[in-house]
């Protein structure tokens, strides 16, 4: 398992919150009760196993929704 | 495609507001009323594109988000071919968003500062000896890193070599530089203001004091109270519902008109954001003045605290006793004090350093015989002269007659909270001595003001003795003082005081109180940030400066109301809405867009107001403090 923190564009409504929630958790190999996503700081936090998916996938599935990804961090759990 | 419509959000904001000014102007000016048609049919076209795009990849992730309402809103608009209404609800709905963002980045600016003062990145010795400039994630602890004047500290370590003066104003809250040598630590976020030194890293990242300090903030401003999570929950089923609603609505009056008015009235607006604004700007407000406050349910609970709890050594007091009162009986005083300073220079009780700094200019003896007798004091020849310097009961042991006037003094110096150090020379008393510990100055006026915003009780519990207590409290007007505690004696304490319904906040400095610290509703630490403090409590107080807890209480109590005031109005505001599209007739869509979008600002400009917050007769020193750091 390792843990990713990515740091988004400036997030504007608490529904984006909901969104980008329900998009990681519905992602093949994330860690569903890991998945924290912080309004004020702009940032989503979440536990995943790199065998099934990569950082670059995590990242791809927030900018679908329209909210660029900054900078991500990746560290082992 | 999606993404450039999405990245052109403002742009087409823009665009659809210059678009409808053309109509109007084309209309009234102009008289033309083909060109107000599709000046607003092209504006709810291109304005409607970002919005929709939204709302579908919402639909996508099954959430019901306010996009979805507006969306179905405005599609319904154009299908009965209200293209004026269509046109200016999306414009307000994409002019709000954009002014939200700008003010809700205002909401944010204080936390954001202390972010910013993160190091990004180190200067590392490499392999060959040279110094090279990484990013502050590739520093490993052990690496060797060069810090210039002028630059930060990019992690907690200690210094190798060279010296310099450190600013730990990120830490401490203190902005008076701190010199630092070899085997001096210091901590990442400090600046460097003068000198060059070489720094083994101990601690990088994360791991350090202000990676810790930043995290606690960041992880409180997004922490939720009972409440918001209840709001949260509620917003949820919220929004479907108001599809639900608006269907249900359109079924029975067949009115499309009002079906989608209801739609765009029941957004939520102002109710899912007005909680967290207050939230960020008063926890940002806390983190500007050296008041680490851990996320909302801190704040709920500490402004409803009616008691206070200290601890006394070092809280209240300055920690550091020193004699207030000194009578000198006989000839020859000097020589007395001569003979007290030599014995107390041998000594290591707390309470020779204060007399030696009394008696400074003395003249040192050898001294010799030195006997101490337990619980009295010190017995010794000096200089051939047999001094004896205690208590009552070693004069008494020593069988030395105490005059009248000695005793009248031992008496006054006894009650005004002072301990009593006697010294007699060959069998006559020659001086007495008060010794006290001081009050800090500023503290009554900071009591007063506590007890200004409510708390009723002012307790402290102090490992003291009574007397010394009971000095204390009456100088300062507590309501309760306790002397002899011990620790566990503290913490059964505040359970009986909880016990009697009170809720308690405990001052103490993290070290040694732990127990009691967890064990109130709101601990709060005094002093500067370590990590037992920072772990422990829920309030961090980042220096040792006793008028932040007056600032802290004034604050929670002032966010607290802030967060009442914008649900109240978030939800007053839906209510009246929903109210007279169905009983009055003045109400349509693009007034409720509008009514929603400037409920919206005001929630956020509400929360704003906490981000300027002081407590009202705040003393001037916070505000020299202030220009300096700046």
């Amino acid at each position: 398992m390792q843990k990713a923190i990515l740091k988004l564009e400036t997030l504007a409504c608490p529904s984006c919150m909901q969104k980008i929630e329900n998009a990681l958790k519905g992602l093949d190999g994330i860690e569903k009760g890991s998945v924290k996503v912080l309004f004020n700081s702009s940032k989503a936090k979440t536990a995943f196993d790199s065998e099934r998916i990569s950082i670059e996938e995590i990242e791809k599935a927030i900018e679908d929704l329209g909210y660029p990804v900054i900078k991500s961090t990746v560290k082992a759990a | 495609m999606q993404k450039v419509i999405l990245s052109q959000k403002k742009l087409i904001t823009l665009l659809s507001g210059i678009i409808i000014v053309i109509g109007y102007f084309s209309r009234f000016i102009l008289g033309n009323v083909a060109v107000l048609k599709w000046a607003l049919i092209i504006a709810s076209v291109i304005g409607i594109a970002p919005i929709a795009i939204q709302a579908y990849q919402a639909l996508k992730v099954k959430v019901v988000s306010i996009d979805v309402l507006v969306t179905i809103a405005v599609i319904g608009a154009f299908f009965i071919r209200n293209f004026e209404e269509s046109a200016i609800v999306t414009f307000l709905f994409l002019f709000g968003h954009y002014l939200e963002q700008r003010t809700l980045n205002q909401t944010r600016s204080a936390i954001r500062e202390l972010t910013e003062m993160a190091p990004e990145s180190a200067l590392v010795q490499t392999d060959s000896g040279e110094f090279e400039e990484v990013d502050i994630d590739e520093v490993d602890e052990g690496d060797i890193l060069l810090v210039k004047t002028g630059d930060k500290v990019p992690v907690d370590g200690t210094v190798l070599s060279g010296n310099g003066y450190i600013n730990e104003a990120s830490i401490t809250g203190e902005s008076v530089p701190v010199t630092k040598s070899k085997d001096s630590s210091v901590y990442a976020g400090t600046i460097l203001e003068n000198g060059t030194i070489q720094v083994l890293a101990d601690r990088v990242g994360e791991e350090t004091t202000f990676g810790k300090i930043i995290e606690l903030v960041e992880e409180a401003q997004d922490s939720k109270s009972e409440a918001e999570r209840f709001i949260d929950k509620f917003s949820k089923y919220y929004t479907p519902a108001v599809l639900l609603l608006s269907f249900l609505v359109w079924l029975i009056s067949q009115d499309i008109e009002l079906a989608i008015t209801t739609l765009v009235l029941g957004c939520p607006g102002a109710l899912v954001i007005g909680v967290p604004v207050s939230n960020v700007a008063g926890i940002g407000n806390g983190a500007r003045h050296g008041v680490l406050l851990k996320g909302s349910e801190v704040i709920h609970d500490f402004s409803r605290v009616d008691t206070i709890v200290f601890d006394k050594t070092g809280t209240l007091t300055v920690g550091n006793p020193s004699v207030a009162l000194k009578v000198v009986y006989g000839k020859n005083p000097d020589e007395a004090v001569n003979y007290l300073a030599s014995v107390e220079i041998e000594s290591d009780h707390p309470l020779a350093k204060a007399i030696l700094k009394e008696t400074k200019a003395a003249k040192i003896y050898p001294v010799e015989e030195t006997e101490v007798v337990k619980g009295g004091g010190i017995v010794a020849r000096v200089d051939g002269h047999r001094v004896a310097v205690g208590n009552v009961a070693l004069m008494d042991k020593e069988g030395i007659e105490l005059s009248e006037k000695v005793k009248e003094d031992i008496q006054e110096a006894e009650t005004s909270g002072n301990s009593l150090v006697l010294t007699a020379v060959d069998g006559d008393l020659r001086i007495l001595m008060g010794i006290r510990d001081q009050v800090r100055p500023g503290v009554k006026q900071d009591l007063k003001k506590l007890k200004n915003l409510g708390v009723k009780n002012l307790v402290v519990l102090s490992g003291d003795n009574q007397g010394t207590v009971d000095v204390v409290a009456s100088e300062l007007g507590l309501t309760e003082a306790h002397g002899h505690m011990l620790p566990e004696d503290k913490s059964a304490h505040i359970e009986k005081l909880q016990k009697e319904g009170r809720i308690v906040g405990f001052v103490g400095d993290g070290v040694n109180d732990s127990p009691s610290l967890a064990l109130a509703d709101i601990g709060i630490a005094m002093g500067s940030g370590t990590d037992v403090a920072i772990e422990t409590s829920d309030v961090v107080l980042m220096n040792s400066d006793f008028s932040r807890l007056p600032h802290a209480l004034g604050l929670v109590k002032a966010t607290a109301n802030n967060m009442y005031q914008n649900i109240a109005l978030a939800v007053g505001v839906v209510l009246v809405l929903l109210a007279s599209v169905f009983f009055s007739d003045w109400m349509n869509m693009s007034i409720g867009m509008l009514v929603h979008e400037s409920s919206i600002l005001v929630v956020i400009f509400n929360g704003m107001r906490l981000l300027k917050y002081r407590l009202r007769g705040s003393r001037k020193r916070q505000e020299v403090k202030r220009v300096k750091t700046a």
